[in-house]
């Protein structure tokens, strides 16, 4: 026996099989060595026996369709989902606790972060809130540039979700179409504020700085070509059968459960109740422009794509008026107490000096009188976008609390899902839009 | 027909007496109830199922920790439970506030008028240590499951007290682990905490 067979023989092959290999039985199509004969995965008895057994499953943290570090703990019978159970916490950062050491205006920056898919709306919505804290008020153009700003976000969100939705049920190229009409709406956004998702372009009192030059004739571009898109995407989905049947009937939310859970934006308006805080409590002066609330009856994940597509075209409706509405003007509030001077003016001026140095050192700045509060709302794309506010007289603010939409639209994920399938609830985690950066803070 | 939140606090305090607080804030003026912790849920659900009220959402729960900045209403309650309540169909908003003494941190939960409350309670309990009494899902929502502290809490330093390193975590044999102090009490905490 050469060494070779022997230690072959040592890696466990019983000396019958050694020899059956040797002599070459193994490819002979009738040997079966001393397996059984080949069978199904399971006979009919095992499969009976196994029917009250259930599987558990673990989606994600790490999981392409989870859109971030989300946890979706499944229990499964066969395919269908017996109950679910979700943990979040993954992404979070303590945002509310570092609000509590920096400086209102410090932490415009961190408002970012949370749905960076719309830094913008998250900037506006935090500095209305410390307005309303300090009573004032922002130039007609500031007001006007932050609608036009907000709306070219919220289509920059909608339609990266309405691709993403494609994506996680196999159609991949409508991902990269929304992403690349999403990079061009970035440019804009880019040309403004200098950066494509970590904006922070408000300012407590007023914008970063006023838009180009050619600024309108982005957003008339922009606004012209953008429908052809629309059109495209819904030729393409709309009466396509694989997409409408994984879509039609899955993640079912009715409208009074929806209004129970805390359900904002598009899904709340998906199941039928058309609720809008720039329609309730316009704020920005949302109330000068025409535009519908959208609503849908469907309340299924079918319904919260339609629901985002028929939003996109009302922003395009309100972009292009607030356009022609745009005033020219300052866009900060003349009070230097509140708004640092501009930077020529430090140079040359003394009390610009001043109020800069006031604005900048520790201990002075910005002071809401103490014991102040706020609760403030804003139409963000995924719903309502609270900011509550509690001021200790301090530059720092006391407290800080974001009521992110995404939180309150997600708690009721695992109540839909029961009872579907593994891959509807991936369709629809999608629908939800839930993004982990506000979710988890 | 949208109330003012005066109009609201009017008609609570024709209800429910002195019960009710009702209190201003300043700077915003936004006005809201302060009311004990026993009497908040039947607040909360004459606010919800009133026909002329009708909160059918409840936005959000969430808690001041007043151990900073103490103020006259507040004397001998450190938390303020905050429930921001919205109505749909009469389009109002209010603010009701539920006192809660440090000793003895609980508040009865509202799950059951309004669903949103599950998570809103369960993230309030997270950061604040506040217990929600009758709130199935008392699970932590943000922070790890065994994690010792309440993050949000004022006496609670910004950069934590060292369970960052005191995770149990896998070490190659041989390589030393540094050690970190993660019993400080809260006055060292209070310390380092501004």
């Amino acid at each position: 026996m050469s060494e070779a067979t022997e230690t072959r023989g040592e890696r466990g092959l019983s000396p019958i099989e050694f020899e059956d290999l040797r002599r070459g039985k193994a490819q002979d199509p009738s040997y079966r060595g001393e397996h059984p004969e080949p069978r199904f995965f399971f006979t009919d008895e095992e499969a009976n026996e196994l029917g009250g057994k259930r599987m558990a499953l673990n989606l994600g943290p790490q999981h392409p369709a989870t859109h971030g570090t989300l946890r979706v703990m499944l229990e499964l019978e066969g395919e269908k989902i017996a109950s679910a159970d979700t943990e979040i916490g993954y992404l979070h950062t303590g945002f509310e606790k570092s609000a509590e050491h920096m400086t209102y205006h410090q932490w415009i920056t961190l408002t970012d972060r949370m749905n960076y898919m719309s830094a913008i709306n998250n900037n506006v919505g935090y500095a209305i809130a410390v307005e309303e804290l300090l009573g004032i008020e922002v130039p007609r153009r500031a007001q006007v540039l932050r609608v036009i700003l907000c709306e070219i976000s919220r289509i920059a969100d909608h339609v990266l979700c309405l691709g993403l939705q494609g994506m996680d049920m196999g159609a991949f190229s409508l991902m990269l179409w929304a992403f690349e009409r999403r990079e061009r709406i970035y440019d804009i956004i880019e040309a403004v504020t200098g950066a494509r998702l970590t904006t922070s372009y408000t300012r407590i009192g007023g914008l970063f700085r006023d838009v180009p030059q050619d600024f309108p004739e982005m957003v008339k571009t922009f606004r012209r070509d953008f429908p052809s898109f629309l059109d495209e995407l819904e030729e393409m989905t709309i009466g396509n059968r694989i997409f409408e049947d994984r879509l039609r009937g899955t993640g079912r939310i009715g409208p009074e459960e929806a209004v129970s859970w805390g359900l904002t934006g598009p899904i709340l308006r998906a199941s039928g109740v058309a609720y809008d805080v720039r329609k309730t409590k316009p704020y920005s002066g949302y109330e000068r422009y025409d535009f519908d609330v959208p609503v849908r009856e469907e309340g299924d994940s079918w319904g919260r794509y339609l629901q985002r597509i028929a939003e996109v075209r009302q922003s395009l409706r309100i972009i292009e008026q607030a356009l022609e509405d745009l005033p020219d003007g300052p866009v900060n509030i003349e009070n230097k107490k509140i708004v640092l001077p501009e930077k020529g003016e430090v140079f040359d001026n003394i009390e610009s000096l001043i109020h800069h140095f006031k604005l900048i050192m520790f201990g002075h700045g910005i002071a809401p009188a103490r014991g102040g509060t706020v609760y403030s709302a804003t139409e963000a794309p995924n719903g309502e976008l609270g900011f509550y506010i509690v001021a200790d007289g301090d530059m720092v603010p006391y407290k800080v609390r974001v009521r992110p939409p995404s939180l309150y639209n997600y708690a009721i994920f695992p109540k839909v899902v029961v009872g579907s399938m593994i891959s509807d609830a991936v369709a629809v985690l999608s629908s939800l839009n839930v993004i982990a950066g506000e979710l988890d803070r | 027909m949208p109330l003012l939140p005066d109009d609201i606090l009017r008609r609570l305090t024709d209800r429910f007496g002195d019960r009710i607080l009702p209190r201003k804030s300043p700077g915003s003026g936004q006005a809201f109830a302060l009311v004990a912790r026993e009497h908040v849920r039947p607040i909360l659900a004459h606010l919800r199922d009133d026909p002329e009220l009708a909160f059918d959402l409840l936005a959000d729960v969430t808690i001041i920790d007043h151990l900073q900045l103490e103020l006259p209403e507040m004397e001998g309650h450190r938390f303020a439970v905050i429930y921001i309540l919205r109505s749909l169909r009469q389009n109002h908003a209010f603010e009701v506030r539920a006192r809660v003494p440090e000793d003895d941190p609980i508040v009865p939960s509202v799950h059951d008028l309004w669903k949103s409350a599950l998570w809103g309670e369960r993230e309030a309990h997270d950061m604040y240590g506040v217990e929600f009494e009758g709130n199935p899902d008392m699970r932590r929502l943000l922070m790890p499951e065994d994690y010792p502290g309440f993050p949000l809490r004022k006496d609670y330093p910004l950069r934590g007290r060292g369970e960052r390193d005191a995770f149990p975590q896998y070490r190659p044999p041989g390589v030393p682990t540094s050690p970190v102090n993660v019993t400080a009490g809260p006055e060292e905490a209070r310390e380092t905490a501004r």
